[in-house]
């Protein structure tokens, strides 16, 4: 569609003076704060730390919870994304708002919502015991953090895919059809793979915030199972150690790397 | 009728992006006229102050702009640490700030405070009971920067339907018969506190083998711990998810009315005497404004007025007398009697350790976490 | 799949979604202050919210900023999705790539850097520059929605129009606009959620007496959350929901006039 060089760069100024501004700035910030230490002078040790077991520990816990929610994310949203992209097509309705809407109650509210459910006298417990069964323990668990992640950032999921899938022609489907494919066929052949740039997104704007949240895992965590978003948390504000923060968040942008190569490998060529 | 329908909506679409476009232009001029201009103050005496939220009756600031012609422009931040950056950076000019005891001294420290003027506070220097200027030199040697404004202890909080013993010392926190139905404070340094109580140490000492000892003596407690917490911890007593809880003295006594079964006690190891006192930020420009609303607040009758709406206990003692409610006048969490807490080893306020003491409580707590 | 299974599945997720929020609604009637604790059915918090300034207000700014901030933010996000698509693809890479970091980065770390980036520029805080910096983290939840719908979109169709002899931005309009709107509504969409659930950016960016619904909410935890935020919430949700019907409403009364007007013909 933009065919000079001229207009595209144009085009691309906003973005490149945002990114300088407010990405390359605060990132030339924390790499500086990283790469030294509290006295002055070039030093590892803030990227180091991850050797001690406490830190991988925590990381370790971080990724493996990012990836749970991550992928039990894209497995509810899908199949939903299909059905809602399926009733836009035949009856028009446009039923996508109603999964977004709780988003936009206040993250902290909700989660505090959850404690109640979940808790030992919550509201499960009490249906529990209502119906004679013994109760569940369920807050304060790692089950407890990645419903809290999927409930937080579900909406992000769903949001890319349901654009990707209600983009796809009907006309494409009938036409795979026609050609004689049959449904599992026409999923994996021509669905799923246009799909890719949306679950590419999804899997981006669920993973990297489930990565470094320490709102959820404090709170339906009970604090006792510790993420590196809450250690990141802790060197900025209680302990007030910039360098090691920084060493840390210099460490997460592995998974960034990690992302791009994702999406390198899996964007069509074209 | 297809084409139509599609046509029509273009246009319509195209008309509303125009729209669209001008609005968000003519906006975004409106933004930075905010931004740029700012608005004048028609009043020409004024105080900013910065405090916890819903830290002050909202009566006692009208009756200070009515009395005083002094208008009073009210920020509020949730943490001393969030508050922190924003003051030593000077992003808005506060004049009065309420902090707590350590990030006071760390607030002195760094050059942040003006001392204050003690002939423009004499109702903080004749109300203000001097036995809480006494604790506060913990903090604020020669009490230079600070005047109290609202005062606590920490303590254990149980519910009387779970726990039948007497409650009296920070070891029923490692009582096995517990297990599950024990909430500990999320913070470095109120979690240390009390295990260096417990083993009889000050919570403000730099000795790393007793703050080691303190470390592993809470990776102990940790399976018994149902969990860590801050503000959550009024509504899990409240509706009796755990038995014992560290908590505040300034939520326990709101508690009680909620739930008659709980209670609260001050260990007799000794513990956590807190402030949250009034400061005055070096770059003040309305010094004599802000030293009238904290001598404003120590007024007797507006000292009452914040107790009952905030129900933490107040250091100008003689609201007790005035006090008509029995409830709160008898209640030994709002006014308990402060000679027992007198006893500088076993009663201390917290103290700013510097920075390199942070990093390493900060470490041993991940540690403690982590395990 | 059959039909009921599917619509047994929306609304299992949809359960789920609102769980919560029920909770929520349940706390607003709730005549204790605490969560979990019943003392008994009450309309007090609603008489307190409507008396309350301060929360109306911090409301209203909520609204104003998440507006005005992810439609600042989606323009932003749609103009670099075009020249995106233009781009080579390693060119793109690093766009999205920078986008991804943005996101990273522990919220007090963007909240501090404009911060002091706005101190050196000499900005007064208020709240333009609470709406500023909202426009600024927006972009990239924008950008991610509304990208692969670009990417997506039939070059050929606006090459005809073009060759039809429709002007560059008329073609724009009538063939790019509604192919890449669906991405643009859910950009918008998750921008607005961004910005009305944020607390730690708005907390270093604004100044003295502006505040939103979040840093009135986190201000609150000392003393306790207001159950008028409850009550809040429970209208909100009651509003939202009106209006979701009221809109499917008016677009079946739609379809059925089309279906008569064309009886007709």
């Amino acid at each position: 569609m933009i065919k000079t060089r001229r207009v595209r760069n144009l085009f691309m100024a906003p973005f490149a003076v945002w990114s300088i501004l407010f990405i390359i700035v605060p990132l030339l910030l924390i790499a500086g704060y990283a790469f030294t230490a509290e006295e002055g002078g070039f030093t590892l040790a803030n990227l180091a730390i991850m050797g001690r077991w406490e830190y991988r520990k925590a990381l370790w816990l971080s990724v493996a919870l990012a990836l749970a929610s991550t992928v039990l994310c894209l497995l509810i949203a899908y199949p939903l994304c299909l059905i809602l992209a399926q009733w836009k097509l035949k009856k028009g309705s446009e039923l996508i708002l109603l999964f977004v809407l709780p988003l936009w109650m206040n993250s902290l509210l909700s989660t505090m919502a959850w404690q109640t459910i979940l808790e030992r006298n919550g509201l499960i417990n009490q249906l529990m015991r209502l119906l004679g069964l013994p109760d569940l323990h369920l807050i304060n668990t790692p089950f407890a953090i990645v419903l809290g992640m999927i409930y937080n950032f579900l909406p992000y999921m769903i949001l890319p895919l349901y654009t990707v899938l209600s983009a796809i022609s009907v006309h494409l489907r009938e036409a795979a059809q026609d050609l004689g494919a049959g449904p599992w066929h026409t999923f994996l052949h021509v669905i799923l793979p246009l799909s890719v740039p949306g679950i590419i997104s999804g899997i981006t704007l669920v993973f990297i915030p489930s990565l470094t949240t320490f709102v959820i895992s404090a709170m339906l965590g009970g604090g006792k199972i510790l993420l590196i978003g809450n250690i990141i948390e802790q060197e900025f504000t209680a302990t007030y150690n910039w360098h090691l923060g920084s060493g840390l968040s210099m460490f997460l942008m592995i998974f960034i790397i990690f992302n791009m190569i994702l999406s390198a490998v899996f964007e069509r060529n074209e | 009728m297809t084409d139509r329908f599609v046509q029509g909506r273009s246009v319509l679409s195209a008309d509303m992006w125009k729209r669209a476009a001008a609005a968000v232009i003519l906006l975004f001029a409106a933004a930075f006229c905010f931004t740029g201009c700012g608005d004048d103050e028609d009043s020409d005496r004024v105080v900013y102050v910065y405090s916890w939220g819903d830290y002050v009756d909202p009566d006692a600031i009208d009756m200070f702009e009515e009395e005083t012609g002094i208008k009073v422009v009210l920020d509020e931040f949730d943490t001393n640490e969030s508050m922190y950056p924003r003051v030593a950076a000077g992003a808005s000019d506060y004049d009065v700030i309420c902090p707590s005891d350590y990030m006071i001294q760390k607030m002195i420290e760094n050059d942040l405070l003006m001392p204050l003027n003690h002939s423009l506070l004499p109702n903080a220097t004749e109300y203000v009971d001097e036995r809480f200027y006494k604790l506060s030199e913990f903090f604020d040697p020669g009490n230079l920067y600070s005047v109290p404004y609202m005062w606590g202890t920490i303590g254990i909080m149980y519910n009387t339907t779970m726990v039948d013993e007497p409650v009296d010392s920070w070891s029923i926190l490692w009582d096995e018969k517990y297990k599950d139905n024990i909430l500990m404070q999320d913070s470095v340094r109120d979690a240390f506190a009390v295990a260096l109580k417990l083993k009889g140490y000050s919570l403000n000492t730099t000795d790393h083998k007793e703050l080691e000892e303190a470390r592993d003596l809470l990776i102990e407690q940790k399976p018994l711990v149902q969990a860590y917490v801050v503000d959550e911890v009024r509504d899990k007593m409240a509706s009796g998810e755990a038995a014992i809880a560290v908590i505040y003295s300034g939520e326990a006594l709101m508690l009680t009315f909620e739930n008659e079964d709980l209670e609260y006690a001050v260990p007799k190891e000794g513990t956590n005497v807190w402030f949250d006192s009034f400061v005055i930020t070096k770059n003040a420009e309305n010094v004599e404004e802000a030293h009238e609303y904290i001598d404003f607040m120590c007024r007797p009758e507006i000292a009452l007025m914040n107790f009952e709406y905030i129900t933490y206990s107040s250091p100008v003692t003689c609201i007790k007398e005035m006090e008509e409610d029995p409830d709160y006048s008898e209640s030994p969490i709002a006014f308990p009697d402060i000679d027992d807490y007198m006893d500088p080893e076993a009663f201390e306020a917290c103290k700013y350790l510097g920075k390199e003491m942070d990093s390493y409580l900060g470490s041993l707590w991940i540690q403690v976490k982590s395990y | 799949m059959k039909e009921v299974w599917k619509k047994l599945y929306a609304l299992f997720v949809l359960v789920f979604l609102y769980a919560p929020i029920a909770v929520l609604i349940a706390q607003s009637f709730n005549a204790s202050r605490y969560r979990g604790h019943w003392t008994g059915f009450t309309l007090h918090w609603y008489s307190a919210l409507f008396e309350n300034e301060e929360i109306l207000e911090a409301f209203g700014n909520t609204m104003l900023i998440a507006f005005i901030s992810s439609v600042a933010a989606t323009l932003i996000a749609i103009v670099t999705c075009l020249a995106a698509a233009a781009m080579k693809k390693r060119g793109r890479l690093i766009v999205t790539g920078t986008a991804n970091i943005s996101m990273l980065n522990a919220d007090i770390v963007t909240g501090i850097s404009l911060m002091m980036l706005f101190l050196a520029f000499g900005l007064r805080f208020g709240f333009g520059t609470v709406l500023l910096s909202h426009i600024i983290f927006n972009v990239p939840y924008a950008l991610l929605n509304i990208l692969p719908g670009v990417m997506a979109m039939d070059k050929a169709s606006y090459e005809s129009a073009l060759d039809l002899g429709a002007t560059p931005f008329r073609a724009f309009m009538h063939v790019t606009v509604p192919e890449i709107l669906p991405g643009v509504i859910s950009g918008f969409l998750m921008a607005f959620t961004m910005s009305a659930d944020d607390f730690i950016i708005t907390h270093f960016t604004k100044g003295p007496g502006v505040d939103t619904l979040p840093t009135k909410i986190y201000a609150e935890l000392k003393i306790g959350i207001k159950p008028e935020m409850y009550a809040l919430t429970t209208l909100m949700t009651g509003a939202l929901v009106l209006l979701m019907i009221l809109l499917q409403i008016n677009r079946k009364h739609s379809r059925n006039l089309a279906q008569s007007v064309e009886a007709i013909y």
